[in-house]
């Protein structure tokens, strides 16, 4: 009894290191989204390039939706530009984008000289969809299923590697759910 | 000279210290009475800024604070209570950003983890101290022993003057 006793302090201090050797490979800023799971908020927002055209929910709805906030004072942006070119070409996939607290001349040109990803662009100037959807900061990339659903919220920029990790096996999973008829 | 300068050094670091800590973000926000404006100082002193995550909304000066600090105050305005304001930004932004977290199953070791630390170490402490009395009492000799033990002491002496040229004192010589 004694004995095991005097183990205890290095028992302890194993563990603690083991949870904190593992707080050191945690990124703070990968955090569950509260919207994960729930309906897309509705909104009614003007286009970047067509301010006439007005824009709801609806109009996103059918398939796999990609969500992309982005905006020209974001070089993380700018980085993640030509990813996001690459995989508007994939089948299946329509990729939206949210033009957040920016100014529209900028966004403008910036879709003219970079390229155009996006099917269409959201201009949300003063940020109030951003704030629905609980985004604070850009690049932020939102997954919507074919129902409509939110199923992930990436922080960040979008690479080859984050998209094969952590974007191809949650899209794979709702084309069979489509498939299934859910 | 060398005080001088430390001295001035000194003064300076005060000084620019107190500049930056009155550099706290503020916009002119006019509540209508005393109470709304104590209601806006706690919410945005007990949300934390998703952003910047380690400042709450009150003490940020990213953008998105200053949109949520907004979003706080046209709520307050609007007559909605501090649980629906507190609910609004959990629905959008998680958990995350209670600096007091709610007591729920994800939070019970956060809430009782160190009560239950503490009462884990008085448990070993008492049984330390429980297993050193029962070592003392054990060191306390019988009757029997004692009488032993005089009897080898008595042995040792008688023996050590026989051999003494062993000792340390002689070898000095």
């Amino acid at each position: 009894m004694n004995k095991a006793i005097r183990f205890i302090p290095l028992v302890l201090v194993i563990i603690l290191g083991v949870v904190l050797y593992r707080g050191l490979s945690l990124n703070p800023r990968d955090m569950p989204s509260a919207l994960v799971g729930k309906p897309m908020p509705d909104f009614k927002l003007t286009t970047l390039l067509d301010e006439n055209k007005t824009v709801t929910k609806a109009d996103l709805k059918g398939n796999i939706v990609l969500l992309n906030v982005w905006a020209t004072w974001c070089p993380t942006c700018r980085y993640e530009h030509p990813y996001l070119l690459d995989i508007a070409k994939n089948r299946g996939i329509t990729l939206y984008g949210i033009n957040y607290k920016d100014d529209k001349t900028m966004a403008k040109q910036w879709l003219a000289k970079l390229g155009n990803p996006y099917k269409m662009t959201l201009f949300d100037n003063e940020g109030k969809l951003g704030l629905d959807l609980g985004v604070y900061g850009a690049p932020e990339t939102f997954v919507i299923d074919h129902q409509g659903i939110i199923r992930k919220r990436f922080a960040g920029a979008i690479n080859t590697a984050v998209w094969k990790n952590e974007f191809m096996p949650l899209i794979a999973t709702i084309m069979t759910e489509q498939q299934q008829g859910k | 000279m060398f005080k001088i300068f430390v001295i001035t050094l000194l003064t300076y670091l005060t000084l620019t210290m107190s500049i930056s800590t009155k550099a706290s973000p503020v916009e002119t926000f006019k509540f209508k009475d005393e109470v709304t404006k104590i209601r806006f100082q706690t919410l945005t002193k007990e949300l934390r800024c998703p952003k910047c995550q380690n400042q709450d909304l009150a003490d940020s000066n990213s953008p998105i604070a200053a949109d949520l600090r907004k979003q706080i105050y046209a709520q307050l305005t609007q007559g909605k209570s501090d649980q629906e304001i507190v609910g609004y930004m959990v629905d959008r932004y998680g958990e995350f950003v209670l600096y007091r977290p709610r007591v729920s199953s994800l939070t019970y070791v956060l809430w009782f983890g160190p009560a239950v630390i503490l009462l884990f170490g008085a448990i070993i402490v008492v049984i330390i101290l429980r297993s050193r009395n029962n070592k003392e009492e054990n060191t306390e000799l019988s009757n029997e022993q004692q009488q032993k033990l005089k009897k080898l002491l008595h042995d040792e002496n008688a023996s050590s003057s026989d051999s003494s040229n062993s000792s340390p004192k002689e070898e000095q010589h």
